[in-house]
């Protein structure tokens, strides 16, 4: 009824192929958008106390959808599975501070891709085995890098600046005049920050994977002894997506530390968080991006949900909501495997199909 | 379906509406706890100990000045990036004072407190720096940092068998925790004549640490003092037993002595020794009153075999500290309700002595800890404990830091703490 | 030069100077890798019959020995509760192959990993929610393995034999005889391999698909168990031990996916390989190498050998 696309005529190939060929997507997008930079800021999520809202809330599940962003145009798109995005995370974080250290006037934002290119670099090395390898064989292979940086995170007392605490920590940044970073940040300034980076990097997401690597990202991922044999480069394009995908992964490291957590360990970049982001991917969506923001949210927020109705609703202590959101997570993972293995971003698109037919199928 | 998505939509509105609930004439004390995951044997202890006491104030005494006390929980599973969601859901809600009780969560937290106005105690962890009060007006470690308990635990040593062309071992889990204590046998071991060997155990390798006492054995040091945590605990020693390193020469920090490390091992463990800073047992007034108000009408978590344990009556000492500190807040600003910045000035004002521990019930439990401005640690003294097959038993006085040595170190590392961040809020302390 | 002293003769020398300790170091590579191998074998033996890469076995281990410690404590006979661990594995299988395996047949490889994730998330919560995160000790002599040690003088200085050690290794090789002779004389393991090979090809000459993924998960569990004993007597029962199943991972790229003899010949290498380079490498690189030097090892055989020392060459056609 209100979801179809009767009367929209396409009289360009280049209209055919936008983005969002419906208008209804198009206004759902605004929509999304004006949600987003509007009415949350002011309004917060009803109910919900407005600091918590931002920083245990939309901050963090902004962050993990760059993350999973990241990892899905490894995993869902090229096909290459990767334990180690934690330790890209890391790479991210510690090459910011790096950075901030260096040049302590560096506008934070440069730090921040400056710190993404970085770790794009770092991801093509660690990429470079998947040339030969794939499947599981590349499992263990990003497992070793995954191992291999978290100790050097820890022996390389350099990154961290010869630190006692041995951990990296964010300091006030300003940027034209509004502290942006570090204790004295407001959320909204930092929410805004991280918002709009999201928005860009989707959009940047969205025109690659449309476009020429982005196919022969697909084609390698489908068959790739076939892809080769038209005429795809197997350098390349495993190559561009490993870098691609650390890009994203080390601008969400760079803004975890620094937009959210404010300083950090080793241990917010060890291989558990790795698997969390897998499940993001997993349960948003293998190779959909509005997957990859589905994904981010319910892993993060169902185990805060979970917790919070637990503790106050019923009672519980935190033991059980504790062992029960883990248990739910597993669950999830399995269901959505054998429901649909391509997430909740495909469960999405057959409402979308629905809709369209919706209210008289047939 | 659909009664799925109406049942979602029920949860989330009674979670919304009970969330924001305010708590208004209860004094919060928020406090982190562990009682799930790698850690959960540790962080169940310290979780029942904390709350216990204060459960004890509300039965006994109805709260502290008259008020309820409320000891929140929120559970981080010792991971740091839920203890900032914990963090942000006890804003705004009148939070007293913060127990993180990990090191990366006080950490993130750190440089927020001033900010929030809401002080941070960290007893027996965190940031060795915070001891100065200066540097660090909102942050406390009473009553040791890590690296005086160094220097006490040298100390020890050396009225043991000498410290001069000994070789001392240092095996440490692999993280900042662990590491912190390096610069102060870098900087006292040229000093007092002996070497150190460093073995670090990295987090994967907690329970696989022969290769590590096979290093030992290589090397031969006289002492071995750990730096350890968890499942890392119980490994080292069996594995020291195995190489036949001596048990009474093979010392741990205070993270590295409780009941959970050694029970289990029984007779095997006999001999170990460990630093700790509160006495184990029952027999104290104060812990009497928790178990006969708490833990047997069963009014909280804790089996009646936890009180006593190392990390259950540590934890209530925090508690007590706390409690004390909320007591002295009341005093100094004559409100009930205390705020944030009240506690901070209580826990600076803190007068733990002989007399008022004796007050508490709790004669010969610890140290005195005399709170200060420009000291926020009061340089605390720790004694030694071994463990004799079933129990830890208490074995020396309490033994002071090197204070000479360990505050010059305290001061660089709070400057260099400061020296990369803008706008950090210190005080003066005159 | 001095590096190259400290690289190439130094390590010899302390070999050759302190030979009971080179001795004790080769005896404990030669356990801790036995222990990897087992690990590694439960990852094998669920590979070979379903192509299933398990991620789960790790936390299987501590399943294993964490029900059978809390039997035990339960009051339950030591021999009772090992019954007791078997029966419930014989449960999980089948509900594993019941819920999950049976839903996904035919997928890809990735999604049948993943799905193993999340099953070891289940397993997690579920054991911690039932037996709680409270590290206990193995009941090693309950079970009627010896204790104590065999002391070898020997250069001056002595070579310790933990018994619980030799129990483990000579266990170890008692199992992998009877899984090897399982495997290739049985008409069940014949018939687990056929599955390995294709399902529906499988299928359509009668083995039962359904029958093989309950027993091979079973057999898998009780290595488990195996695993779980001898592990949790080195160090306490508690979730931590899951952590060394990332160990099996590099033994498994050695010694290859599809072969018994490979996990456990891999479980050597790797064991003898990271204690030996630890002790007398180890400390120019500031020790605590031993994480990723497995990896290291495995990355090299990945570049040169990707099939492992015993694992099948895959050759794949369009």
């Amino acid at each position: 009824m209100f979801y179809r696309e009767t009367g929209q005529f396409k009289s360009k190939y280049k209209e055919e192929l936008a983005a969002f060929p419906l208008a209804e997507d198009k206004v759902g997008i605004i929509i999304l958008l004006v949600i987003a930079y509007v009415f949350i800021p002011i309004f917060g999520i009803p109910g919900l106390p407005f600091e918590f809202t931002m920083g245990a809330i939309m901050i963090p599940v902004f962050i993990f959808t760059i993350t999973t962003l990241g990892l899905n145009i490894l995993l869902g798109f090229a096909g290459q599975i990767s334990l180690g995005t934690g330790a890209f995370m890391g790479v991210g974080a510690y090459s910011c501070y790096k950075i901030m250290t260096i040049f302590p006037d560096l506008n934070i934002i440069i730090c921040v891709i400056l710190s993404g290119l970085v770790t794009a670099v770092v991801g093509m090395i660690f990429g470079l085995p998947s040339l030969k390898i794939k499947g599981f064989y590349l499992i263990v292979a990003t497992l070793a890098a995954q191992f291999f940086l978290e100790w050097a995170f820890i022996r390389v007392a350099w990154l961290y600046n010869y630190n006692d605490s041995g951990g990296i920590e964010g300091t006030n940044k300003e940027m034209f005049g509004l502290i942006v970073s570090g204790p004295q940040s407001d959320a909204l300034t930092r929410y805004f920050i991280v918002l709009t980076l999201l928005v860009l990097l989707t959009w940047l997401a969205s025109n690659v994977i449309r476009g020429r690597i982005g196919r022969s990202w697909m084609m390698i991922r489908d068959m790739d002894i076939a892809a080769e044999l038209i005429g795809v480069r197997p350098l390349t394009a495993k190559l561009s997506a490993f870098a691609f995908s650390s890009f994203y992964i080390g601008i969400s490291g760079a803004l975890m530390v620094f937009f959210w957590l404010g300083a950090a360990e080793v241990e917010s970049f060890d291989v558990s968080h790795s698997f969390t982001y897998l499940f993001m991917v997993i349960i948003g969506g293998l190779g959909s991006i509005t997957g990859s923001y589905m994904g981010a949210a319910l892993v993060w927020v169902i185990p805060v949900l979970i917790k919070e109705i637990g503790k106050t609703v019923f009672g519980f202590d935190a033991f059980i909501m504790e062992n029960f959101s883990i248990i739910f997570l597993g669950v999830a993972i399995v269901v959505i495997l054998i429901v649909e293995p391509h997430g909740l971003a495909r469960l999405w698109q057959i409402t979308k199909q629905k809709l369209r037919l919706w209210p008289f199928p047939y | 379906m659909k009664k799925l998505f109406i049942g979602a939509v029920m949860a989330i509105g009674t979670f919304i509406s009970t969330i924001s609930l305010s708590f208004a004439d209860e004094l919060l004390v928020p406090h982190m706890t562990y009682r799930v995951g790698p850690f959960a044997a540790n962080g169940t202890m310290i979780a029942n100990g904390f709350t216990d006491y204060f459960l004890m104030l509300n039965e006994r005494d109805g709260g502290i000045g008259g008020i309820k006390v409320n000891p929140e929980e929120c559970e981080t599973g010792y991971k740091a990036q839920v203890g900032v969601e914990c963090y942000e859901s006890y804003r705004g809600k009148n939070a007293l004072v913060h127990t993180p009780n990990s090191t990366g969560i006080t950490l993130q937290i750190l440089q927020k407190a001033p900010e929030d106005e809401v002080p941070i105690l960290t007893m027996g962890y965190g940031l060795s720096a915070a001891a100065k009060g200066e540097t660090f007006p909102w942050a406390f470690n009473y009553p040791a940092s890590y690296w005086s308990q160094m220097t006490s635990i040298l100390s020890y040593i050396d009225s043991q068998t000498g410290l001069k062309g000994k070789k001392i071992g240092f095996l440490y889990l692999d993280v900042g925790y662990g590491r912190e204590p390096i610069p102060v046998l870098e900087e006292l071991g040229p000093k007092m004549g002996f070497e150190t060997l460093l073995v670090p155990v990295a987090g994967k390798e907690m329970q696989n640490q022969s290769s590590h006492w096979l290093t030992i054995r290589k090397e031969k040091p006289d002492w071995v003092i750990m730096w350890g945590w968890g499942a890392m605990n119980p490994t080292a020693i069996k594995e020291a037993a195995k190489t036949r390193f001596p048990l009474d020469r093979f010392i741990g920090n205070w993270w590295s002595g409780a009941h959970v490390d050694t029970q289990s091992l029984g007779a095997k463990a006999k001999g170990y020794l460990a630093s700790s800073y509160t006495t184990t047992g029952t027999s104290f007034p104060a812990i009497q009153d928790m178990i006969k108000y708490v833990v047997e009408p069963g009014k909280s978590k804790t089996k009646m075999d936890m009180p006593g344990k190392v990390l259950y009556n540590r934890a209530m000492f925090n508690a007590v500290l706390i409690a004390e500190a909320i007591m002295e807040a009341q005093k100094m600003t004559g409100k009930k309700m205390v705020t944030g910045a009240d506690v901070r000035l209580g826990l600076e004002n803190v007068k733990l002595d002989e007399a008022r521990l004796k007050e508490l019930g709790l004669e010969g439990f610890t140290a005195p800890v005399m709170g200060g401005c420009a000291d926020h640690e009061n340089g605390g003294s720790i004694f030694v404990q071994q463990w004799d097959g079933s129990d830890w038993i208490r074995q020396t006085d309490l033994i002071p830091p090197m204070t000479d040595v360990v505050q010059p170190l305290l001061t660089a590392a709070a400057e260099k703490y400061v020296s990369d961040k803008s706008g950090w809020t210190t005080q003066k302390c005159n | 030069m001095e590096i190259l002293y400290a690289i190439f003769i130094a390590p010899f020398v302390e070999m050759g100077s302190y030979p009971d300790l080179f001795i004790q170091a080769l005896w404990d590579g030669f356990v801790a890798g036995t222990l990897y191998g087992l690990i590694a074998l439960g990852f094998v033996l669920i590979f070979k019959a379903s192509g299933v890469f398990n991620f789960s076995q790790p936390i299987l281990v501590v399943l294993a020995a964490l029900s059978l410690v809390s039997f035990y404590k339960m009051g339950i006979p030591a021999w009772i509760s090992v019954i007791l661990v078997l029966i419930m594995f014989y449960v999980l299988a089948w509900l594993v192959e019941r819920l999950i395996l049976r839903q996904l047949v035919n997928q890809d490889g990735n999604i049948l990993f993943m799905s193993t994730i999340g099953l070891t998330f289940i397993i997690i919560g579920a054991a911690q929610w039932i037996f709680g995160g409270v590290p206990n000790a193995m009941i090693v002599n309950e079970l009627g393995f010896p204790s104590g040690s065999l002391e070898w003088p020997i250069f001056g200085g002595g070579v310790y034999f933990e018994m619980i050690d030799v129990s483990a290794a000579v266990i170890a090789v008692i199992m992998i005889v009877i899984l090897a002779v399982f495997f290739s004389k049985t008409k069940i393991g014949r018939g687990l391999r056929a599955v390995a090979d294709d399902h529906q090809a499988a299928l359509s000459v009668g083995i039962s698909l359904n029958q093989i993924w309950v027993i091979v998960w079973f057999v898998a569990g009780i290595v488990a168990l195996v695993t779980g004993i001898f592990w949790g007597a080195r160090s306490d029962v508690s979730f931590a031990l899951q952590i060394i199943g990332f160990k099996a991972l590099p033994v498994l790229i050695i010694g290859g996916f599809t072969s018994i003899q490979g996990a456990i010949i891999g479980g050597l290498i790797i064991g003898l390989g990271e204690k030996i380079f630890e002790i007398y490498w180890g400390p120019l690189l500031g020790s605590g190498v031993e994480g990723w030097f497995a990896y290291v090892i495995a990355l090299v055989f990945l570049l040169y050998r990707p099939q492992g020392l015993f694992g099948d060459k895959l050759i794949e056609r369009v």
